[in-house]
């Protein structure tokens, strides 16, 4: 049993007992993805029709494949905190949400791992 | 601490639909389009890094008209997402919440992302030689 208040313990903390951190992130990424994907659809535009060796050779840059990389873990960081909202918002069965929840975060991890994947594959390729 | 009888918060269906908060809603809507679409960008990077057909066969398929139409409410619910995103950010500085000011920003945001969509699709069509 702890001998804190109520008040003590959740003060700074909020009902999602976790503070600021995920309004936080949310923003962080948000800030980041303003130039990355300004920059990343100017490039897709750039790279309408082009053949495969054309589109390989622009990831295979170096500094295109490390904003690349960037811009795909800020875009799937966002994703996954603006998706857990929305579940925290509209699904009210308990198990459920936790599960949807773990589910957009795996999913999130492993897709990507597996654009920085195709990205490395690219630039170590040439 | 009991915490069962609390009055909770009225939800959606008590308040007037106004513009902003259509808004609002658009955003969720555009947020959650647009991490389907985030599949796209996988595939599209699998396709790049892979051995050629398929490359070929997802580029046949963007041509389509039903590929163009969804690159058309993608690239479209991005640059809202984006616009009515750095209209979120100044609200989270403290900034821009009175609701005059609120209802011209949100008329920014449907007319800036409007003209960022049309601008992206006659710059694309421009450097295929289309227009």
């Amino acid at each position: 049993m702890s001998l804190r208040t109520d008040l003590g313990r959740v003060r700074g903390l909020g009902s999602a007992k976790e503070g600021a951190a995920h309004w936080w992130a949310q923003r962080l990424t948000a800030v980041a993805l303003i130039p990355l994907l300004l920059w990343f659809v100017s490039s897709m535009i750039c790279l309408v029709g082009a053949d495969q060796a054309v589109a390989r050779a622009w990831i295979a840059i170096p500094w295109v494949a490390v904003l690349l990389i960037v811009m795909c873990g800020a875009v799937f960081h966002h994703t996954q905190l603006g998706l857990q909202v929305v579940l925290e918002d509209y699904i009210h069965t308990e198990w459920l949400k936790i599960t949807s929840i773990m589910l957009v975060k795996f999913a999130a991890i492993v897709l990507f791992a597996a654009s920085a994947f195709a990205i490395l594959k690219i630039a170590f390729a040439g | 601490m009991s915490t069962g009888q609390r009055p909770i918060s009225p939800h959606l269906q008590v308040y007037k639909p106004e513009f902003t908060s259509g808004l609002s809603i658009f955003h969720r809507i555009t947020g959650v389009g647009l991490a389907a679409g985030t599949l796209l960008l996988v595939c599209w990077l699998f396709t790049v890094a892979g051995d050629g057909g398929a490359y070929g066969a997802m580029q046949a398929f963007w041509g389509s008209i039903v590929g163009r139409l969804l690159l058309l409410g993608w690239s479209f619910a991005l640059f809202y997402h984006l616009c009515n995103g750095i209209r979120y950010l100044f609200w989270s500085a403290g900034k821009g919440f009175e609701l005059a000011t609120a209802q011209k920003s949100a008329m920014a945001v449907i007319v800036v992302s409007l003209a960022l969509t049309l601008a992206a699709w006659i710059w694309g069509y421009a450097s295929m030689g289309k227009l």
